[in-house]
């Protein structure tokens, strides 16, 4: 297939974003054994912030165009924070009061946060814009066409895209450092492994899952601001089909594991993009759902994931 | 909130009285509800009114349990029917809300009573509304050589049962790969499973008719006579609708019925006691797929029309939020939650829509069509979700539980819901 390596490529980009996504579930998922089903809609008010920004600026003159590493740091920003204070406000009021309660109460709790949000979004962007489909401006316009000795067609490629993977990049380093070096990455390992011991050695449980959906959510948030640039329009509903897929890549990853989740992240876009180049692109997302299926069933732990014993 | 908390969690059901003071009751309620159906014809209150009679019929505990039901398949069956019979508009609202009662009941089962998270219901209902639906239209004409045209509304009784045992085989093939999964995992991919029966009836043209849609399913018929009108699916709907109801009664106290609540207890636990997790699973997810499968025929032939826009996401998470909010395990809760749901969903949104427009008007305000509260359901059911997880998580009216205690130091057994009355 000639358009192969293209898919590859462009595959390469969505699991980026993917991946980023997906760290939010599998911190969550660390500490919580949850899966933080408003993570998607996060994701998706981190987009709406966004581009609000980028639709702000070009108001007053600042286009985008102009100085766009100026204009994505400005609209990055907010959406990060916008969207980390809204993971912590979820996690207090939504899964919090009922951390003893059985797993399907939180799961349902959870789906109804998730509902809430997207049609909060779709009211606020009725009433501020008149429309709750948004076009985003763009920042980096330029496109690329790279001839490839032994490749019969040049490859194109979005200047945006390589925007979208060195921000990914650097955030999956920095969110690796803060894990691994810090004091409170360390105290968030311990309350992954045994929140009860981890108590018992002086950490505020609480605070610490607080700080990994702050994490987690700030993480998402940034992915939607680089999804809004890649893929120009946005709706308050585009949280949950990839939210599901980014779900589906920190399971192939191995849930609760981070790089696993970065792994499973590009993995996922690239198997997406080529397997949907060849089954039609209406199947694509059957695509995704089959992978997840296989996966749960052949190798439940993931690519990267221990093995959990069940506990009696 | 805390208030809150404490008016909501003596509520239980239960009319004062002895046995002649409660049949007076509802005799007296009953005459007072015709009469609003009589007086208010387009009234969805009214409709509402008459539906807190099963209410009413339930909560009499002094009334023998065969009176019981007598007294509401009289009310449902022949009062109804005698007084909105020509009236189209409660009868749509009747059969509608007997429906989702159906598949509230179907969904309780796998959710309820065998405690798996099944986020993908709707594919079943899917399954039988499309089986009836191209089979009547002709389509299965075009790639089945041994069919001359479409199927006439005779078939459409036995392509009842053939619904059944269709949903109930997608329900075995759903179950066999998700056998192993827990919680939320079961969860996500009992969603997934209902995308892709959805994207599946979008994308299989030749199949389905795609995003088009097939029109023209035809209505059953006996003998010649189509039964087309509202009055005829309301009778073929409760009718099924009781069976369901007589099925689920059934169930809940039988070998299986056990099985399947020590599976949702403790899965390891009833393992160790010899319960066939794979058989009961099964049968679970093959039981309520079977309901939605017959309810998928009734609403194809009912609209008449069918498409994949019926069958999203949102519909599995309202029959999800019909039983969270009645009360998991209990039918009575069930069919209670399924009745506000869809009469919030079909009509409450839409008349309050109504009558904000109608007030924007007088007062010279133009309401944009997008803030219209009709278009925010998925808002309703989140709050509706929210709420009754974090203050009420056994729901309107809690499953009633046998508990059988070994001996007198053993504990009582505790409602698989968690304590309600904790407020955060």
């Amino acid at each position: 297939m000639d358009i192969l390596p293209q898919l590859f490529l462009d595959g390469l980009v969505v699991g980026f974003v993917y991946a980023l996504i997906a760290v939010g579930y599998t911190m969550v998922y660390g500490v919580l054994e949850l899966i933080n089903f408003a993570h998607g809609d996060i994701f998706m008010v981190g987009a709406f912030v966004g581009t609000e920004v980028l639709v702000a600026l070009a108001g007053w003159g600042l286009r985008a165009t102009a100085d766009p590493w100026l204009a994505l740091s400005l609209a990055l920003l907010p959406a990060m924070a916008v969207a980390a204070a809204l993971g912590v406000a979820v996690e207090r009021f939504a899964y919090r009061p009922l951390r003893r309660s059985p797993r399907l109460i939180i799961l349902i709790s959870a789906i109804g946060v998730s509902f809430i949000i997207e049609d909060l979004v779709r009211l606020v962007e009725t009433i501020h814009q008149g429309k709750f489909v948004l076009p985003v401006p763009t920042v980096f316009p330029d496109v690329y066409h790279v001839s490839v000795p032994g490749l019969p067609s040049p490859l194109t490629i979005k200047a945006n895209s390589l925007v979208v993977v060195g921000a990914a990049v650097i955030m999956m380093v920095v969110l690796t450092l803060i894990v691994s070096r810090t004091r409170a990455g360390r105290a968030m390992r311990a309350v992954a492994e045994d929140p009860v011991t981890a108590a018992l050695q002086g950490v505020d449980v609480d605070r610490i899952i607080a700080l990994t959906f702050l994490i987690g959510s700030a993480m998402g948030g940034a992915a939607g601001v680089l999804f809004a640039t890649q893929y120009t329009t946005i709706t308050p509903y585009i949280g949950f089909l990839i939210g599901i897929k980014a779900f589906t890549a920190a399971v192939v990853g191995g849930i609760g594991n981070i790089p696993g989740s970065f792994l499973g992240g590009i993995l996922l876009g690239v198997l997406e993009q080529v397997g949907g180049g060849f089954v039609g692109a209406k199947f694509q997302n059957v695509f995704a759902f089959c992978v997840l299926v296989a996966v749960l069933i052949f190798k439940p732990s993931g690519l990267l994931g221990q093995r959990v014993q069940e506990k009696v | 909130m805390a208030a809150l908390a404490r008016f909501w969690s003596p509520f239980r059901l239960r009319l004062p009285g002895g046995r002649a003071a409660q049949l007076l009751l509802i005799g007296g309620y009953l005459a007072f509800t015709v009469g609003l159906l009589l007086l208010f014809p387009r009234s969805i209150i009214a409709f509402l009114l008459y539906l807190a009679n099963l209410l009413l019929v339930f909560g009499a505990r002094a009334v023998p349990g065969a009176w019981q039901a007598a007294i509401a398949v009289v009310e449902t069956l022949v009062v109804f029917p005698a007084v909105a019979a020509g009236n189209p508009f409660f009868m749509g609202v009747g059969t509608t809300v007997a429906i989702y009662v159906a598949l509230a009941l179907g969904l309780n089962i796998v959710i309820g009573y065998a405690g798996l998270l099944d986020l993908g219901y709707v594919a079943f209902y899917a399954s039988g509304a499309y089986l009836w639906a191209i089979f009547s239209t002709g389509k299965a004409a075009e790639f089945l050589p041994f069919l001359h045209g479409p199927l006439g509304g005779e078939w459409f009784w036995p392509f009842l049962v053939l619904g059944l045992l269709f949903a109930a085989l997608m329900g075995v093939l759903l179950g066999i790969p998700v056998l192993r999964l827990h919680g939320d995992y079961l969860a996500i991919v009992t969603l997934g499973f209902g995308e892709i029966i959805r994207i599946l009836a979008a994308g299989l043209n030749s199949i389905t008719n795609g995003a088009v849609g097939l029109p023209g399913v035809g209505a059953p018929a006996i003998g010649g006579r189509t039964l087309g009108a509202a009055v005829d699916f309301y009778f073929i709907t409760l009718v099924i609708v009781g069976l369901i109801v007589w099925v689920t009664i059934r169930l809940e106290g039988s070998r299986i019925g056990r099985a399947w609540a020590a599976i949702r207890e403790d899965e390891t636990a009833a393992r160790a006691m010899g319960v066939p997790l794979t058989r009961a699973k099964l049968l679970a997810f093959a039981c309520g797929a079977s309901f939605a499968g017959m309810m998928g025929v009734i609403f194809a032939a009912k609209q008449s029309y069918v498409d994949p826009t019926s069958f999203t996401f949102m519909e599995s998470i309202g029959v999800v939020s019909m039983i969270v909010l009645g009360g998991m395990g209990g039918i009575p809760g069930v069919a209670l939650g399924a009745a506000i749901v869809t009469l919030l969903n079909i009509q409450v949104l839409g008349g309050i829509s109504d009558f904000i427009n109608s007030v924007g008007a007088r007062w010279g305000i133009q309401i944009p069509p997008a803030l219209n509260p009709s278009q925010y359901h998925q808002l309703v059911f989140g709050v509706i979700l929210v709420l009754m997880a974090i203050w009420r998580p056994e729901g309107l009216i809690p499953a009633r539980r046998r508990h059988v205690r070994a001996d007198e130091e053993a504990e009582p057994a505790t409602p698989a819901a968690a304590p309600g009355g904790e407020p955060a």
